[in-house]
């Protein structure tokens, strides 16, 4: 088990080093040195630019240097927990986005919950009673869910709140609230905000979680131990339950390594329809303002949260399934 | 094969009716008839695909014709059956036209449906020539309206009065094209890289399949737009067209790789493969003549299934507008309109465009599913 967690947190080192030299290629792919724009834009404000804080940044940087050089400046930075600048804010970079991932975070990972929860029942449901009218509503279900985008989802529940109830969807908390400490009403003021993104983004990964379910389970259901637990008399829930959906649950778990990077994505498009205080719209003012190292942090912490996310999840499936967590290799 | 799939009846009917042979084809088309909802979807797929060769024709207006007048006029309809005051009804293909209201809330111009005014519609009304997909000049559009001025829209206007049925037609053309051409191009990398991959094996195999998990553990949209800004701004329509492909191909490739490396690592201990290798047959020869006929299908299945991805992935990264730029339209950069929702409190009409995206992906997905099962000699 040791062993195995030791060579997944390798893997996940060598991938977040990968990680890093993509978001910082991305920094440095705009034409022109962000530097140059931001004197410009200091200049046509009527600023006046000190040549001393220039040459400051520029050999804080490393601009003018090769890309190595500018890299490893970069990520030491970053290793010390200096993002770097971002040149609109005119603030360090981890400051602007500390509170905004932390929202990501907790978007994303009660997204997660509820896919498990909603999927793990339905899931079950449809493989047990293959061919009924709830398996086949649940198939229906899965497929539009999968097929709908989920911005777009995102606008019609918007039209849809606003034309039925008269309320605009939108946002993480009412103004009163926006600043506030966290206290019962605030937390109540989350969560009757937050359904919305949640629901959205929990659709697609609960559509694509119940067809896995459903199939392994129909695999698992077939087997002769089953038929044997029956002969013997057991209760069918404890049939199903006891062993199939244990057995089924483990490629469900390793499915969050592939349904993280898409529920990452996808909380970024939603955030910027709903409104919502996470660095999803941030990534994007950023882009088109071209504010590339604020864009590339952010770029780099949302790439590690997926990849943190794997190893979780490899950890899991290792603690749940023997095979794997006695080197079954 | 053949022999593989043959029901008793069709070996019956074989030893009396002289030998048919089905080519491969020929076997593929008759399982895949047997997946209805597969069937259903292809003429979808097919519909779309001809809608979006024929956009000049089947558009009533161009899609940059704009009127002042007629600010998020809502959607006509067609009627077919006119009425007149004294009861007495005929077939006649008309819409009707708009009275305007002042809102007494807001003191904003509404355009209301006005059942009264009749206007005919008529098919093939003359129009100014065009160039119908680009080289063949016409000058007749399948429907509209003969009286000057007279409003048609069908689907409803936009923020600038202009008729979304046809920027939706036209945005069926290049939200459909560059899933293609996007599925091209990764199928293009991915059956290099992948194919290398699976036939030499070796370092190289674990080299790309590291890049493979890599990329594809990458959260896809921070880094499409990541990519997607730094296209500089004064490119043209066509050079950021291509520049998007290029972008979702970067992605793209990595699942049809792994899927054509799967293939050939699967087909290159078989029999045929081996004696082939004896013949003394180059691998080029090898690859090309015996490997990849064997999996094409599969291959054209994984593309198909593909296809939806690219297609979502455009429509999303126009929507937030680092994807393809105002003077394109595609159903991303028509949904961009919808993203206020004061906009879609007025104007619901312009979420259309969402509703073709998930009628496009449902087929495409039901269609791939039932390619790829058609493909399997040994399915079912």
């Amino acid at each position: 088990m040791v062993g195995y967690i030791i060579q997944r947190f390798i893997a996940m080192l060598l991938t977040l080093v990968a990680v890093s030299i993509v978001a910082f290629a991305i920094i440095q792919l705009p034409p022109g040195d962000y530097l140059t724009s931001y004197i410009a834009s200091l200049s046509a404000t009527g600023d006046q630019v000190d040549p001393r804080v220039i040459e400051n940044l520029r050999s804080q940087y490393g601009l003018g240097e090769p890309f190595y050089v500018q890299y490893w400046k970069w990520v030491t930075g970053i290793v010390q927990g200096n993002f770097g600048h971002s040149f609109e804010w005119k603030r360090p970079v981890w400051e602007l986005i500390w509170g905004r991932l932390g929202y990501s975070i907790l978007l994303e990972g009660l997204a997660v919950v509820v896919m498990w929860l909603v999927a793990l029942p339905i899931g079950i449901y449809a493989a047990v009673r293959k061919y009924s009218l709830g398996d086949y509503l649940a198939t229906i279900g899965g497929f539009i869910g999968l097929a709908v985008p989920n911005f777009f989802f995102a606008l019609i529940l918007m039209y849809l709140a606003f034309t039925w109830f008269g309320t605009t969807l939108g946002g993480l908390f009412s103004p009163e609230f926006e600043n506030a400490r966290w206290s019962l009403p605030r937390i109540w003021d989350f969560l009757s905000h937050a359904w919305a993104p949640i629901l959205v983004l929990a659709t697609g990964g609960t559509a694509e979680l119940i067809r896995i379910l459903r199939a392994n389970l129909l695999d698992e259901l077939k087997k002769p131990y089953v038929t044997t637990a029956r002969a013997k008399g057991l209760p069918e829930w404890k049939v199903v339950l006891k062993y199939p959906v244990r057995l089924a649950l483990n490629p469900l778990i390793s499915t969050i390594g592939w349904l993280l990077p898409a529920l990452v994505s996808g909380s970024v498009i939603v955030s910027v329809v709903m409104n919502l205080p996470t660095a999803g719209p941030m990534l994007l003012r950023s882009l088109t303002t071209q504010d590339m190292y604020l864009a590339g942090a952010i770029i780099l912490l949302l790439s590690v949260l997926t990849v943190v996310g794997t190893l979780i999840s490899d950890i899991l499936l290792a603690w749940i399934d023997p095979r794997i967590r006695y080197g079954g290799k | 094969m053949a022999v593989d799939t043959m029901t008793p009846v069709q070996a019956k009917a074989r030893a009396i009716v002289p030998a048919k042979r089905e080519s491969q084809f020929g076997l593929m088309w008759r399982r895949f008839r047997q997946h209805r909802l597969a069937l259903v979807s292809l003429w979808v797929v097919a519909a779309f695909y001809l809608v979006a060769v024929l956009a000049e024709f089947l558009a009533p207006t161009d899609p940059s014709a704009y009127s002042a007048r007629y600010t998020y006029a809502p959607p006509q309809g067609i009627q077919l059956i006119a009425t007149e005051p004294d009861g007495s009804w005929s077939f006649q293909l008309h819409v009707n036209g708009y009275k305007t209201e002042i809102d007494p809330v807001a003191l904003r111009r509404t355009f209301v449906i006005d059942p009264e005014e009749r206007i005919p519609v008529q098919f093939f009304v003359p129009s100014k020539p065009y160039l119908l997909a680009g080289f063949i000049p016409m000058s007749v559009k399948l429907m509209g309206v003969t009286e000057p001025r007279a409003p048609f829209y069908v689907l409803g206007a936009d923020r600038l009065g202009r008729d979304l049925l046809s920027r939706l037609i036209h945005g069926t053309r290049i939200s459909l094209s560059i899933g293609l051409a996007g599925v091209t191009l990764s199928l293009f990398f991915g059956i290099i890289i992948g194919g290398f991959a699976g036939f030499y094996g070796g370092w190289f195999d674990t080299a790309v399949m590291r890049v493979v998990e890599f990329i594809r553990s990458m959260p896809t949209i921070p880094l499409w737009l990541g990519l997607a800004a730094a296209m500089p701004k004064d490119w043209s329509a066509l050079q950021t067209y291509f520049a998007i492909t290029l972008i979702l191909s970067l992605i793209g490739w990595t699942e049809l790789a792994r899927v054509v490396r799967g293939r050939f690592l699967s087909l290159r201990t078989e029999d045929f493969v081996t004696a082939a290798q004896l013949d003394g047959a180059s691998d080029w020869r090898i690859i090309t003549r015996h490997m990849v006929p064997s999996f094409m299908s599969h291959i054209i299945a994984a593309a198909t299934l593909a296809i939806p991805g690219m297609i979502l992935a455009e429509t999303a990264l126009s929507f937030l507008g680092l994807g393809l730029q105002a003077p394109i339209v595609s159903w991303g950069t028509l949904l961009q309109d919808a993203q206020n929702i004061r906009t879609l409190a007025t104007a619901p009409w312009l979420l259309t465009p969402g509703i073709c995206v998930v009628v496009i992906i449902l087929s495409m997905n039901f269609f791939g599913d039932g390619l790829r099962d058609a493909a399997d000699p040994h399915g079912r």
